[in-house]
């Protein structure tokens, strides 16, 4: 793990800089309907994107946005360390290593379907760049009203000092969206990834927000698959994280050996089961709410006792 | 993807990893025919994907012709655990000396692939202690005979005989089988030894991922999906039936999930799992409810979608669509935000739709309807 990665300085910067909140994006697949959509989306929420890469489309521009054919190119036009992947999944591994070869920092990888020996690959290299892969299968990050990388909507978010960290995306806007009806703004939501593969993980999300010490609380949407709440849990105790977290885990009345959407999620004999999560949980002292609407109540709770 | 036994014993054969002799038979005819290339007794197997087949009754021993005769039918009749055999495996008897445990799975926390071997082959792997199994983990493309000989090493298989150098064979091709059909999960689970020392894979498991099937043609033969799936995959929707009556649709795996859970908690019966995606148009939602009209078991529909890029109206105008159509005639309560909720509720005030603020709400109006359903029967 490599820890001198800080995600809210690649992300948006100290308060003192210059581009607080500004810090150049691109996007890679800026042409595609999906990519030029979000691309304007982000736009208007504040976003800096500075250059789309589309191989074939160099020297065209995407509402005032240029185009360049490689990343070498628009790294070196823009500076940029931050990049947004729209492409489809067979070609995200060479998107993501083209990225990754032009020293981007920060890789927000939304699509869906991108093969689990992809995945692997991608993120060993990253690591091995000193760099992020967020996703794939993720709705991206927002710091609300500054912000965002990805395809969520602006409504459910308002600024604050609570992060969310959810494997799923729409349950990520409904928590988020929750939690600011009860007046919890957040610092940042961030998807891992509905992925067997996630190429940040919850413990590595953790370890970025561990000594920040403008956060007063975190917020974990799991779901049944794989290992990634109890590993999770087993940190928050070994490491004694103190922040105040509180867990939501979808999928308790799933079936077994059934894949629900997403392709993590899916549960054999008792390993991904909901029941060994919420168990594993409870053990970390993170209760874990039974409907989206509970966490704002029980994270306030849990806020108090500190 | 989960492969059936049978296909997995074809790719095994491929890579070099011997099983028993056996044939797949579709009807009683087939298996008669077949009959002929095997010697009684041999063992009829249910070609279900579940695991835990010998508990639940799913292979069984024919002794002669007749018992063949009787046990096929009432095998190709037997529910395992939910699922109708699609096939039935006509396998030679195998006279079982010792049995091995051997998988190699995809570890989603590590990000690599772990081996997991046990001398006590032929139960679940879950039910066995740490002391009798061996986890080794292997790099993506990392696998090598050193790796084999430790987990030889480790589980007392030792020195220069045929076992030994059996079981890293196993171990080395099965590997190899993992890597490069892009499995989540490939076991052998047992794999017994034989008088003379040699193994044989008595029976197969393997799980490809989905998303890699794109470069594996080969593979595409091995898929088998009902027609409501079918459909909804078409559309490119993420659809799991299930046996209840009420069908759960929303936009995102998570937030259906989450659904499937409320209402079971209140003590409704989800029939189905339907994520139609990001995109919310008036034709995502006319079309998923074109798949849920399909599964006659369905009495009503609970839609939870959460907007924001999403527009409402749209919604609404394909479920009013959707009735106008006669694509389906059974209530759909739903919990819509977005942008113009409040004219989408308007709109589908004189449909059999109604619109809720809250999902609990939607739930609540649902199960009480469904109650006094069942009270007017």
């Amino acid at each position: 793990m490599t820890r001198s990665f800080d995600l809210f300085d690649t992300l948006i910067g100290k308060e003192t800089d210059d581009d607080y909140g500004k810090k150049p994006v691109i996007v890679q697949g800026i042409t595609g309907s999906f990519g030029s959509t979000h691309t304007r989306l982000m736009k208007s929420y504040g976003t800096n994107i500075l250059a789309g890469v589309t191989p074939g489309k160099g020297g065209q521009q995407f509402d005032g946005i240029p185009i360049y054919n490689s990343m070498a190119e628009a790294v070196e036009k823009t500076g940029a360390k931050i990049s947004a992947i729209f492409v489809p999944a067979p070609f995200f591994l060479n998107a993501a290593t083209e990225a990754l070869d032009s020293d981007i920092k920060l890789v927000v990888a939304i699509p869906e379907h991108v093969p689990i020996l992809d995945s692997i690959k991608v993120t060993e290299y990253a690591i091995s760049n000193d760099a992020r892969i967020i996703g794939p299968n993720t709705p991206g990050i927002v710091v609300p009203e500054t912000m965002k990388v990805g395809i969520m909507p602006a409504q459910p978010f308002k600024s604050g000092d609570i992060v969310v960290f959810s494997r799923s995306g729409t349950l990520m806007y409904e928590l988020a969206y929750n939690l600011t009806l009860s007046n919890y703004g957040q610092k940042l939501c961030l998807g891992i990834g509905g992925d067997p593969i996630n190429g940040t993980n919850l413990i590595e999300c953790f370890e970025m927000i561990r000594e920040k010490d403008d956060i007063r609380g975190v917020v974990v949407v799991g779901e049944i698959g794989g290992d990634a709440e109890e590993r999770l849990a087993e940190y928050i105790i070994n490491t004694g994280f103190s922040k105040p977290v509180v867990g939501y885990i979808a999928g308790r009345s799933a079936p077994k050996e059934k894949r629900m959407g997403h392709a993590g999620a899916i549960v054999y004999g008792q390993y991904g089961s909901a029941e060994s999560k919420i168990t594993s949980l409870s053990k970390a002292n993170v209760p874990v709410a039974k409907t989206p609407s509970d966490v704002p109540l029980i994270l306030s709770k849990k806020i108090k006792k500190g | 993807m989960r492969l059936l036994e049978y296909q997995g014993k074809e790719l095994f054969r491929q890579y070099q990893i011997p099983t028993p002799k056996s044939y797949v038979a579709y009807s009683l005819n087939d298996a008669k025919k077949l009959s002929s290339k095997l010697e009684y007794p041999f063992m009829i197997k249910s070609q279900v994907a579940v695991g835990g087949r010998g508990k639940a009754g799913a292979i069984v021993k024919c002794n002669s012709a007749e018992e063949l005769d009787i046990k096929f039918v009432e095998l190709m009749q037997k529910k395992i655990k939910g699922e109708i055999s699609q096939a039935i495996l006509l396998e030679e008897a195998v006279d079982i000396k010792k049995e091995i445990y051997i998988s190699l799975f995809l570890n989603r926390g590590k990000r690599c692939y772990s081996l997991i071997c046990s001398t006590q082959g032929g139960v679940d792997i879950e039910d066995l202690g740490d002391n009798n199994k061996v986890i080794i983990d292997v790099p993506v493309n990392g696998m090598s005979y050193h790796i084999a000989a430790e987990a030889a090493d480790k589980l007392h298989i030792v020195g220069d005989n045929i076992v030994a150098k059996s079981f890293m064979d196993f171990v080395m091709n099965l590997s190899k089988l993992v890597l490069e059909k892009e499995a989540e999960l490939g076991e052998i689970n047992p794999a017994v030894v034989l008088e003379n020392g040699s193994l044989l894979a008595l029976d197969a498991k393997l799980i490809i991922d989905d998303n890699a099937l794109f470069r594996h043609p080969e593979l595409k033969k091995y898929e088998s999906i009902s027609q409501p799936e079918a459909q909804a995959k078409k559309s490119g929707f993420s659809f799991v039936e299930l046996d209840g009556d009420i069908a759960i649709i929303g936009n995102g795996a998570g937030l259906v999930m989450s659904t499937l859970d409320m209402v079971y908690d209140k003590g409704g019966k989800p029939g189905c799992f339907l994520d139609f995606g990001g995109s919310a148009t008036s034709e995502t939602i006319y079309e998923s409810l074109k798949v849920i009209s399909k599964i006659k078991r369905i009495k009503s529909i609970l839609i939870n979608l959460f907007g924001g890029i999403v527009k409402t109206t749209l919604v609404a105008e394909g479920i009013i669509n959707a009735y106008k159509d006669n694509i389906i005639e059974i209530p759909v309560f739903a919990r819509i935000t977005g942008a113009e909720a409040e004219k989408a509720k308007e709109m589908l005030k004189n449909s059999k739709a109604k619109m809720y603020d809250s999902v609990e709400e939607s739930i609540e109006s649902l199960l009480s309807a469904s109650f006094s359903r069942i009270k007017d029967k």
